[in-house]
């Protein structure tokens, strides 16, 4: 369901690159932090479901490891959006990942036990991937300030990770 | 008697911070998600300073042997106190490894 807004950030880039980039088709700087920030968020809500619902150590221990790693990046964003003194700006982009992911959770609310674990890492690896996807080919790129570049370049290196880690686990359920 | 005792203390001071002067104190920086430097070299006695600029937490974990919890913007310390040779890496994010050669004092 996340790969709907996420397919359109990546047409946005594929374009992009195909064609002259309008500056409008790029995203600013307070949309940037809002579209990063609204990404952790939904990893978190999905990570704290998936601690409360999964019986698998491994799920439930990537899990906290979502929660943990993506609050710090969030508390770090906000920082930094503060001493910038930008506000986050609500945007398309952050609106349909809100939305897909409100369906996603219900779709994983109803599930239980190994099909939960399973739909929930698979979610997970997808998701991560297609994040990445927009961090390195749209948002890292688009980024004007030069500490939020780098704050998202910091977060591609910790979701790559989280990518590997997902994809480890999923691999371990099968 | 007393001044035996006291000598005796002098001396076993005197030993001790000889000791602790040979031995060495290393810093081992964790930023963005790299231990620098990866590969370490060390002697027993030593210890090393473990240094998370990240704001995320770290550890440095042997498996089946030891685990150092980093939390983040801390500094923690480890004494080595036995000969090994091993890889470690961070539990919560497996991507980041490093080495540890621990030879004898």
């Amino acid at each position: 369901m996340l790969a709907k807004p996420l397919a359109v950030l990546a047409a946005l880039c594929f374009f992009g690159s195909a064609t002259l980039v309008r500056a409008h088709d790029n995203p600013t700087d307070p949309q940037i932090a809002h579209i990063a920030y609204t990404a952790g968020v939904i990893d978190i809500e999905a990570a704290k479901l998936a601690v409360e619902k999964s019986k698998t150590p491994a799920v439930v221990d990537f899990a906290n490891g979502m929660i943990r790693d993506h609050e710090a990046v969030n508390v770090q964003a906000l920082d930094l959006v503060k001493k910038l003194n930008v506000t986050p700006e609500d945007n398309d982009t952050s609106k349909s990942l809100t939305a897909a992911a409100a369906t996603k959770r219900s779709e994983l609310s109803g599930l239980d036990g190994e099909a939960f674990d399973k739909a929930y890492i698979e979610n997970e690896v997808a998701y991560h991937k297609q994040v990445n996807g927009a961090l390195e080919t749209l948002l890292i790129p688009s980024a004007q300030n030069a500490e939020l570049k780098d704050l998202l370049e910091t977060g591609l290196k910790l979701f790559q990770g989280h990518q590997a880690h997902a994809e480890h686990v999923a691999a371990e359920l099968k | 008697m007393a001044f035996t005792r006291s000598f005796a203390a002098s001396f076993a001071l005197v030993f001790c911070v000889a000791t602790q002067a040979q031995a060495e104190t290393i810093q081992v920086v964790i930023d963005k998600l790299v231990f620098s430097p990866a590969s370490i070299t060390a002697k027993v006695g030593d210890t090393i300073e473990w240094v998370n600029k990240d704001a995320f937490a770290h550890t440095a974990t042997v498996k089946g042997s030891w685990e150092v919890m980093i939390p983040p913007k801390k500094t923690v310390a480890q004494q080595l106190d036995k000969v090994e040779t091993v890889d470690f890496y961070c539990r919560f994010h497996p991507n980041m490894k490093g080495s540890l050669i621990v030879k004898a004092d």
